[in-house]
Order: C-alpha cells, then structure tokens, then sequence
C-alpha cells in the first residue's frame, strides 16, 4: 500500500499516526510533508527507524522548492512527477492523509 | 506622528503548500506603506519561509522567497526568528536569506506584549 502525506510532521499529525499504523508498505511525502525527509530536524529519527520497514520516498520538485533538496536523509528515496505516477500504479492501493 | 501603531505580523506556516506565507507578505507591504511600525516573527514552520535556495520552477508557483531580501527597501528591518524552532528544524542563522535577529521563546513573548496590533498568519 501506499501511503501519501502532504503536511509537516512538524506541525500537523499525519506522518505520526501513518508511521504508527503501518507496518510495512510505502510513504511518498509531498508539499509541506518533505520536510520531513531533510536532515537535522527532530523528525529525522523516527524516519530513520521506520526506513527498516518502510520505504519512504520523497517529491523533489517539492523538496527544491523549499530549499533542502540537498539535505536528503540517507535512504529516503528522491522521486519526480514521472516517479509519483509510477508509485500510485505499482500499488494495490493508496491513501491520502489528510 | 502619534498615529504609528506597532504591528507585528506572527508567522506560523511553511511556505508554498498553503497560501498563507505569501498573503503575510502582502498585508506586510501595505502596513510598511502606511508608514507603521511593522515587526515580523517566525516561529514554528514559519521558520521555512526564511530558507536560502527555494527554487519554485518545479512546483510552477510564484518564488516570493526572494521578496524577503527587498523588504529593507520598504524600511522593513525588524525581523526574528525564535531560536527553538530553527533548532528543531536543524537550520541555522547561515541557512536563512536574510539577516534575522534569533531570540528565545520568552523574549518573543515580551516583544509580543509590546505591540498595538498582532496579526496571526
């Protein structure tokens, strides 16, 4: 399954109750939730922890768009639009958090 | 003339997912050109906004990012950022476009108390 997160960690539960929940799967973070992927933030541990049972991938567009793109946390994986798609249709299904 | 309010403008939300950090900046340009005493604070996600390097070509919006660096122009020069948000964000003063004055929580607080008008973004 994948799951989509569009809002920060830092501010707003989704990423929380999704790591909680899901055993295994896949995460695509977007918008306001690929803060979560950079380095540095108090975010960055619980990631870390899930990447051993999680793939976690990341939108880059969005990443660049808010400056960070260089401060990807080793194993978080980077994805473009082409990649979105390509995640959407790999998987049984989807959810998007809200 | 007695009649300058101080304004302090509160910014709370990272930008480009929602439209709140730039319509902060709108309502900012127009306080600063009615002559008010305008202050801006960044605390939680608002600290973002502050980033060096957003690049928007990829996302197709505006990159009002750049915006900061001309608010000296509009004699805009009371900036600050609480230092407990940059931390746990992992920034620091280097990652920042502009020149910012980083304080405690605390001293936020008092700066808060001191204002006429606090508008929340």
């Amino acid at each position: 399954m994948l799951h989509i997160i569009n809002k920060s960690a830092l501010s707003n539960g989704s990423f929380e109750t999704c790591l909680r929940v899901t055993e295994s799967g896949e995460i695509l973070l977007i918008e306001d939730a690929v803060y979560a992927a950079t380095k540095g933030s108090v975010v960055e541990a619980k990631v870390r922890e899930a990447l051993g049972r999680i793939k976690i991938h990341v939108l880059m567009p969005d990443l660049e768009a808010r400056g960070l793109a260089d401060r990807i946390i080793e194993g978080v994986s980077p994805v473009d639009y082409g990649g979105f798609v390509d995640l959407v249709a790999g998987n049984n299904n989807c959810q998007s958090w809200l | 003339m007695s009649d300058i309010k101080k304004f302090m403008f509160v910014n709370r939300k990272a930008p480009h997912g929602t439209i709140y950090a730039l319509e902060s900046l709108e309502v900012v340009l127009i306080t600063a050109a009615f002559d008010q005493d305008v202050s801006l604070v960044f605390l939680d996600d608002g600290v973002y906004q502050l980033k060096k390097g957003q690049q928007t070509k990829g996302i197709e919006t505006k990159n009002f990012s750049t915006t900061f660096r001309a608010l000296d122009g509009y004699d805009i020069e009371k900036l600050y950022v609480e230092k407990e948000s940059m931390e746990a964000r992992g920034l620091s003063e280097d990652d920042l476009l502009v020149d910012v004055t980083v304080m405690t929580s605390k001293e936020m607080g008092a700066l808060m108390e001191q204002q006429d008008v606090v508008l929340s973004f």
